[in-house]
């Protein structure tokens, strides 16, 4: 390779933001709401609490851990420098084993991608395996407005799907209803669209998952065409890979006539081994299983076995522009794991909804205000929905810095404000007592940085910072804990509090 | 400008203050636990499989198809379907009472109506107690350890390695005849509701496992 003179990154476009999101109020408004709603409180505090117990658990086996984290970062990181090189390499791959590869620039562009292929079939509907790529560009909404149903068949998805709102956790995305609602939610939904739910249905999780079994069979049974993500894309072999737990993504990848798969432009590894790192790092952090019960993978088209018309759809929509970020970049390693949400304090607390996107927690935090930019009140609040304390950064396998890149984001919404304002001050203050950790230990013990700085007076005016965010908790303003402190406590003692 | 070539000049300007070479950090880094013995990496998968609350059966090389009729029976399985490549000696000891059905063309409903499958495995990880199809001749199509409800798998104890690296190394797609894969780890479950585990839900709901070893 021959050295070019550095140059000054160009930033892509940014996403364009969902007209479902401009409505939406900033962080401290939303999660004054969701913290109001003591039912979604009590579930994720359980939730979260018994993912990590479990994640540290499995976790705890594995001496090398902290290697396999670096391996990760690492294969993240050769992919981020040269992603055109293995995008190119993917592509030949896929086109070799008999899959056609398309390219959208942004969510509309893919949306009318898959819209075509699906009407170029004649089908009516597709069956859907859990993806947050195809949420992000809001596909199912570009589907119905085009005649085409698309069922989902995750059993959290269903629920959610049929319940009309969205996800409030990555990995378990309907862990704010409880089991008797989803009981109604099943008798009522489930006869419109199909197969009913029977007469007898109790409230039993083993029974709800039946009726769900009963009603979706017969779904994969007649679809003709499905629609997924996948986890993992390899460059080296043209490789796809679902990890699952229920056996509905195979159902989808394995029955249908025609496969479509929308997959980020990040989610490449560069080579077939790394998936030895991989398939190690991913389960474990996230449903803290030593391995999740069903992972498929896919080259192409495989004669005589499963779909024969396999199309995957690669997305931008923003990830170039969260590249061009020196800084910010890393956050492009993610592989929604979701162990960042189960240890974050204040996602325990608020859930998923607040954070106005499908990407919630820690890594939404991070990730929104990069793909979408700081234009709108949610995502400007965004960067400041953290304590900094910490705890992503330690439970993220891909040693994603997220503290660190919530300062950087912070002192973005500033300088788009300038600096000569409170806010401005304040931020430079903290971005230098967050950039060393002990710093920040002193300075939270002596008060809260916020109560420091700008006094109670002043914190209305800081976007969601610190201050305000305390302000919203139902403890009193200045609590005689730090965060930190309490924080861990808290893990000392195991448990929610 | 198309689609591809505008992503990929964004790519290439996003990255310009970037100066590592291409694969600069060299061999894939290779993390993974070391084995006692053969014989604890036998124990491990053994103990961790039936952890996911799936059933291991231990035989010698001439148990398999004793093994695979008494599993049939004990589930009351009427209806088996096979892969091509089976070993017929597998499914000598079935009785009358087992309709044998080979897989010639059948459709998802088809499958639907027959109670288990029998498959051989390609490779099985003992730290995750995963079994690995790579869907050759003897463990046929995806779709046939799928859709029925028993899935009847026999895994030899040469094809256990101890860690994950060493499977995804085995399981390297073979130029122009890339198999596809699929790893399972105990029966299909969710705990999407109240994060209380449900084993079953899709995939076949119980996993038989007939380790052969020497
Ligand atoms: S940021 Fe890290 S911990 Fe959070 S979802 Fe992504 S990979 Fe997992």
């Amino acid at each position: 390779m021959t050295a070019e003179p550095l140059t000054e990154p160009t930033a892509g476009p940014l996403q364009a933001t969902s007209p479902t999101f401009v409505g939406m109020p900033k962080f401290p408004y939303a999660a004054r709401t969701a913290l109001g709603n003591t039912q979604q409180r009590r579930n994720l505090a359980h939730a979260t609490g018994v993912i990590r117990a479990k994640r540290a658990k499995v976790v705890a086996e594995i001496d090398r851990w902290e290697e396999l984290r670096q391996a990760g970062a690492d294969a993240k990181d050769e992919l981020l420098g040269h992603m055109a090189a293995y995008l190119e390499q993917l592509e030949t791959n896929l086109t070799k084993g008999g899959a056609t590869v398309h390219w959208a620039r942004d969510a509309a562009e893919a949306n009318r991608i898959v819209v075509d292929l699906v009407k170029g079939t004649g089908a009516t509907e597709v069956v859907k395996v859990k993806s947050m790529a195809t949420q992000e560009i809001e596909l199912n909404e570009a589907l119905e407005a085009e005649g085409i149903n698309a069922w989902e068949t995750d059993l959290a998805e269903l629920i959610v799907q049929f319940g009309h709102d969205r996800p409030s956790h990555i990995l378990v995305p309907a862990i704010h209803r409880n089991r008797s609602e989803i009981r109604e939610i099943f008798r009522k939904e489930m006869g419109l669209v199909g197969r009913p739910a029977p007469d007898d249905l109790t409230d039993e999780p083993k029974r709800l998952a039946e009726a769900a079994r009963l009603h979706l069979r017969e779904k994969f049974m007649r679809a003709t065409v499905a629609i997924s993500g996948a986890n993992f894309a390899v460059a080296e072999t043209g490789s796809l890979v679902v990890v699952e737990s229920e056996g509905n993504g195979r159902m989808c990848l394995t029955l249908p006539d025609t496969l479509i798969s929308v997959v980020g432009i990040e989610k490449v590894l560069p080579t077939w081994q790394d998936l030895g790192t991989f398939m190690q790092l991913l389960p474990r952090s996230s449903t803290g299983e030593r391995m999740n019960p069903y992972t498929s993978i896919w080259s192409g088209v495989h004669e005589g076995d499963g779909p024969q018309n396999v199309h995957v759809v690669l997305i931008d929509n923003g990830r170039t522009h969260v590249l061009a970020d020196p800084v910010g970049r890393e956050a492009l390693r993610c592989i929604r794991c979701s162990a960042c949400l189960n240890t974050c304090p204040v996602y325990e607390r608020t859930g998923g909804h607040a954070y106005g996107s499908v990407y919630p927690g820690p890594i939404g935090a991070i990730l929104n205000p990069q793909l979408r930019g700081t234009a709108s009140d949610v995502d400007k609040s965004l960067p400041f929905a953290s304590t900094l304390c910490g705890a992503c950064f330690e439970a993220c396998p891909m040693r994603i810095d997220i503290p660190k890149l919530l300062v950087h984001l912070r002192a973005k919404v500033v300088d788009a404000k300038g600096r000569n304002t409170v806010e401005g001050r304040a931020m430079a203050a903290g971005a230098w007592a967050f950039g060393d950790a002990k710093r920040l230990a002193r300075l939270q013990k002596a008060s809260t940085l916020g109560g420091k700085i700008l006094g109670n007076r002043q914190l209305p005016a800081l976007p969601g910072a610190i201050g305000q965010w305390l302000s919203i908790r139902d403890i009193p303003e200045l609590p005689a804990q730090t965060f930190r402190q309490w924080w861990a406590d808290r893990e000392r003692k195991g448990g929610a509090s | 400008m198309s689609a591809k070539a505008e992503i990929l000049a964004r790519v290439r300007a996003a990255v310009t203050d970037l100066t590592a070479p291409l694969g600069a950090r060299g061999e894939t880094p290779w993390v993974d636990q070391a084995a006692a013995s053969p014989a604890e990496t036998i124990e491990l998968f053994v103990e961790n499989v039936i952890d996911y609350k799936a059933q291991v059966v231990r035989v010698g090389p001439d148990g398999v198809g004793g093994a695979i009729r008494d599993a049939l029976t004990a589930y009351g399985a009427s209806s088996v379907v096979v892969p091509s490549g089976l070993d017929p000696a597998w499914v000598s000891a079935l009785g009358d009472g087992v309709r044998i059905v080979a897989d010639e063309g059948l459709g998802s409903l088809d499958l639907d109506a027959i109670d288990s499958v029998i498959t051989a495995s390609a490779v099985s990880i003992a730290t995750t107690g995963t079994i690995v199809l790579d869907h050759g001749p003897d463990q046929g199509r995806r779709a046939l350890s799928l859709v029925p409800d028993v899935h009847v798998c026999v895994v030899h104890a040469s094809q256990v390695v101890h860690d994950v690296p060493e499977a995804v190394f085995r399981l390297h797609p073979q130029e122009g005849m890339p198999r596809p894969l699929t790893w399972i780890s105990g029966p299909s479950a969710t705990s999407d509701i109240e994060l209380d585990r449900v084993e079953g839900v899709h995939g076949p709901r119980t996993l038989h496992v007939i380790l052969i070893e020497a």
